[in-house]
């Protein structure tokens, strides 16, 4: 049995997840991506509030694709996206909004991990490309917040059940599984050269 | 051809199965490289992948949300008498297939980033037409997300470097690490101008796996770059592994005597491609 995530989660709880765990999501996700992102450290800076309450969340980097249909929206492929886009403003966007769990796919930069790690957040990879894996776990959608910057880049507030295999890629004592592969990476190019 | 009509339903049906379905010498591949693998986190990244073909396929969802932007290359043959335009077609069966497939609306003015919504905007989707003889009419589609076409690459080496190529190719892999959503297909363009071996390295993602490069040389450089990428130790997903590239295709052109062009086009493990022929008056479409 996997261990399971149930959000809202606690630092505590987080911070016992090792780098190499495989772990399952059960219950309220919300989708972000760069323009989401932006908008909610420039109302957070500005001493507004958000449409929702995060501290202790997951949230989710995908654009979701759906068909719209009379009874509401039906998700049809949810996969991750690239998560290194929002390097920038991922410890920043964590701080002001007490996430606890991002997931993602390909990774984030060794700064932001550190970062990450010193808020205690964990950075959890979910196959890039598996978007009807992903679509089938998703049991309900609660709402579309921010839906003029478009369906891809809304915030979704999804109901996940046994969203899985998810793979802790970055933990909170600041073990990024990708950073070791890249060094080694970078190591083998240069040998050759 | 018969009609407008007939040539846009074959593109919607191309696009359809192509978002849906990879070709057979894609899913082998995945099959294969699968096997060597001996971690369990790269064993599973791979379950994963297969699963979700198999979903994606008996539910007719596209198998990534990211369903791309459509690049289409055409052959047209110049005896051919077409009664339509061809690349105003197309437009409408991206727009068609949009609503229909459906796909992900992913089109944006560059800077003001508004979305078209309908995945046709300014210049795109692109259409390459290569003229040929006779009557011939070729298409052949890929689909391309961001997550990998983010890591296209253009350098311009120095001729006398013979070590160059090789070295562009591992930096670039080593650089993108999980971004470019791997096992990638690396497509590599040598030679031409800029803008034929970037055009070169995209064409390269149309072939398929099995088959290597028909110049020996280049196979043997494909054989070459294949192995060192999978040296790397990036992995599938970039979270560790014996399978970074599901393989490396190059293609060439001549050059001016001073300059070595080599352009870098990657291809995620979803490498979702179809194509379609005309077969007497009727368009055919196969996804190989």
């Amino acid at each position: 049995m996997r261990k399971q995530l149930r959000p809202p989660l606690s630092e505590k709880q987080v911070r016992q997840l090792k780098v190499g765990d495989i772990v399952s999501v059960t219950g309220k996700v919300v989708t972000a991506r760069d323009k989401a992102y932006a908008r909610a450290i420039e109302l957070l800076c500005s001493g507004k509030k958000l449409p929702l309450d995060l501290r202790g969340g997951i949230v989710y980097h995908c654009g979701p694709l759906a068909r719209k249909t009379r009874k509401g929206w039906r998700v049809l492929s949810a996969g991750p996206t690239t998560s290194a886009r929002l390097d920038s403003m991922q410890a920043e966007f964590v701080e002001r909004t007490g996430v606890r769990t991002i997931i993602g796919k390909g990774g984030i930069g060794e700064d932001v991990a550190d970062e990450l790690a010193r808020l205690g957040c964990v950075y959890l990879a979910f196959t890039g490309g598996v978007g009807v894996l992903a679509a089938r776990a998703i049991k309900g959608i609660q709402k579309v917040l921010w839906q003029d910057l478009g369906a891809a880049e809304a915030l979704w507030v999804l109901r996940v059940q046994d969203f899985e295999p998810l793979v802790v890629a970055v933990d909170a004592q600041g073990n990024n599984l990708y950073a070791r592969k890249i060094r080694l990476a970078k190591a083998t190019g240069g040998a050759s050269s | 051809m018969s009609s407008e009509a007939e040539f846009r339903s074959a593109l919607v049906e191309m696009l359809r199965r192509a978002a849906t379905t990879l070709p057979k010498d894609v899913v082998e591949a995945l099959k294969r490289c699968k096997r060597r693998e001996r971690e369990q986190v790269a064993i599973l990244q791979f379950e994963c992948m297969l699963k979700n073909l198999e979903l994606a396929k008996k539910l007719g969802a596209p198998i990534c949300q990211d369903t791309g932007v459509p690049i289409f290359f055409m052959e047209l043959g110049t005896g051919l008498k077409l009664d339509f335009d061809p690349i105003a077609a197309l437009r409408r069966a991206v727009k068609e297939a949009t609503l229909s497939i459906p796909l992900r609306a992913n089109v944006v003015d560059p800077l003001s980033r508004v979305n078209t919504g309908t995945n046709v905007g300014e210049g795109l989707p692109a259409a390459h037409i290569e003229l040929v003889r006779g009557k011939r009419l070729r298409i052949a589609l890929l689909l391309k997300g961001a997550g990998a076409e983010n890591w296209s690459r253009l350098y311009m080496l120095r001729p006398s470097d013979g070590e160059a190529i090789e070295r562009a190719v591992l930096l670039t892999l080593g650089e993108a690490g999980g971004q470019p959503c791997p096992p990638t297909i690396v497509g590599v363009g040598v030679g031409g101008s800029a803008e034929v071996a970037c055009l070169l390295a995209k064409k390269a993602l149309l072939r398929p796996l099995d088959k290597p490069n028909k110049d020996r040389r280049l196979a043997g450089l494909e054989a070459r770059l294949t192995r060192a990428a999978n040296e790397l130790g990036i992995g599938p997903m970039g979270l560790g592994g014996k399978t970074t590239v599901l393989g490396v295709h190059v293609e060439k052109a001549a050059c001016h005597t001073a300059s070595l062009p080599v352009a870098i086009n990657l291809q995620c493990w979803a490498a979702r491609r179809a194509s379609a022929k005309l077969v007497g008056d009727r368009m055919r479409v196969e996804v190989p």
